[in-house]
């Protein structure tokens, strides 16, 4: 079973998924980002799903830690999509949205393979902890495609608020995670993972809703003053 | 092996996203300007805030009623600021010349802030006449 704190932050976590859920479907975000609503939805389904798999087989269990990490994997491969849809709002006027997608889809084929080809090739590690090692890899290929979006829209002088903040709220997530999860790699054994990762995966439901709320659709920033100082 | 250069490498692209994430929240609010009511209220003199006034912003911001998602901006803004008086404290030393910079981009984050109490107390205002209307 959860103890208080932990069932406070699934709680937490929970309201904060819907409550962006809501955000983006009172600012009619859902045909120009449906990616974005798709991922909620997915990480709504996880919560539940977790949850469920707690009160049936205990929090202590193989089958919820196989749902756990598992379920991670999959909703980085959401993520993947999110980034997808971002990178395709940024090229929409050069029309090499298939290429993106073909490139992306590739680039996730080729990580899920090399992670199960490093834990394949050592056989002092468990199979299982290609999941873990999954994870870490999946979230710093998106920390590095995200970091090509952020320089490609620097380049092309992208001045779109929403779009500005989009990528970088989820380079900020992509980043912290994938650092967390080789901390995770270098010392698994440690009850403060436990509450650290539900923590963090609230960061993009936040800044989502905070920036379809509070930033007007048609609003412009010049990338210049984001990363020159004091311009 | 592999993990401590994830690690590393994942460090400092969080602490790029992070700064130009705040940047870009910060940017948004230098288009507001702060209405008289706000810098009589917190004895605002200027359009360019000191760094100094960021503490006494964010203890008026707990007084009034969150409009909004406006508390993630705040605390966004809040977390830059410390990041910065790290830096600032770090950097002291070995870069003086830094600390120029450092301390504009502090005094953005209390404008920042100041828009947020600013907006606030104007909504407040707003409810209140609505309240006494009825």
């Amino acid at each position: 079973m959860l103890d208080p704190v932990n069932y406070a932050i699934w709680l937490a976590v929970l309201l904060v998924e819907i409550l962006s859920f809501v955000c983006l479907l009172r600012k009619k975000a859902y045909s120009k980002h449906f990616t974005l609503v798709f991922y909620l939805c997915a990480c709504v389904a996880t919560d539940i799903g977790s949850y469920s798999i707690i009160h049936t087989s205990g929090y202590e269990s193989d089958a919820y830690f196989y749902f756990y990490f598992y379920s991670q994997s999959l909703l980085t491969i959401c993520l993947y999509f999110v980034l997808m849809n971002l990178y395709s709002h940024v090229f929409s006027e050069m029309g090499v949205g298939q290429y993106i997608r073909a490139c992306a889809l590739l680039i996730l084929g080729g990580t899920a393979g090399i992670s199960y080809y490093l834990v394949a090739v050592s056989s002092n590690r468990m199979v299982t902890h290609f999941v873990a090692e999954l994870g870490q890899n999946l979230y710093f290929v998106g920390v590095v495609l995200t970091y090509l979006l952020w320089g490609a829209m620097a380049k092309l002088r992208e001045n779109r608020t929403r779009l500005l903040q989009l990528v970088l709220s989820m380079g900020v997530y992509v980043s912290l995670s994938a650092g967390s999860y080789a901390m995770n790699n270098l010392y698994p054994n440690h009850t403060f993972w436990q509450y650290y990762f539900p923590v963090t995966s609230m960061w993009l439901p936040l800044s989502w809703a905070y920036t379809f709320t509070k930033v007007p659709a048609e609003a412009q920033l010049a990338t210049a003053r984001v990363l020159a100082p004091n311009q | 092996m592999i993990a401590c250069f994830i690690f590393v490498v994942s460090s400092l692209t969080l602490l790029q996203f992070f700064v130009s994430y705040s940047r870009s929240i910060i940017a948004e609010s230098r288009g507001h300007r702060l209405s008289e009511q706000a810098c009589e209220i917190c004895g605002i003199k200027s359009r360019s805030l000191a760094g100094e006034q960021f503490g006494r912003l964010n203890q008026l911001i707990a007084l009034c009623p969150e409009v909004g998602d406006d508390g993630f901006k705040v605390k966004v803004v809040a977390v830059y600021f410390h990041l910065l008086g790290f830096v600032k404290t770090v950097m002291s030393w070995a870069m003086p010349s830094a600390s120029s910079w450092i301390e504009a981009e502090r005094g953005g984050c209390a404008y920042a802030v100041a828009v947020v109490l600013d907006r606030r107390i104007a909504h407040n205002r707003m409810v209140m006449a609505d309240m006494a209307s009825h």
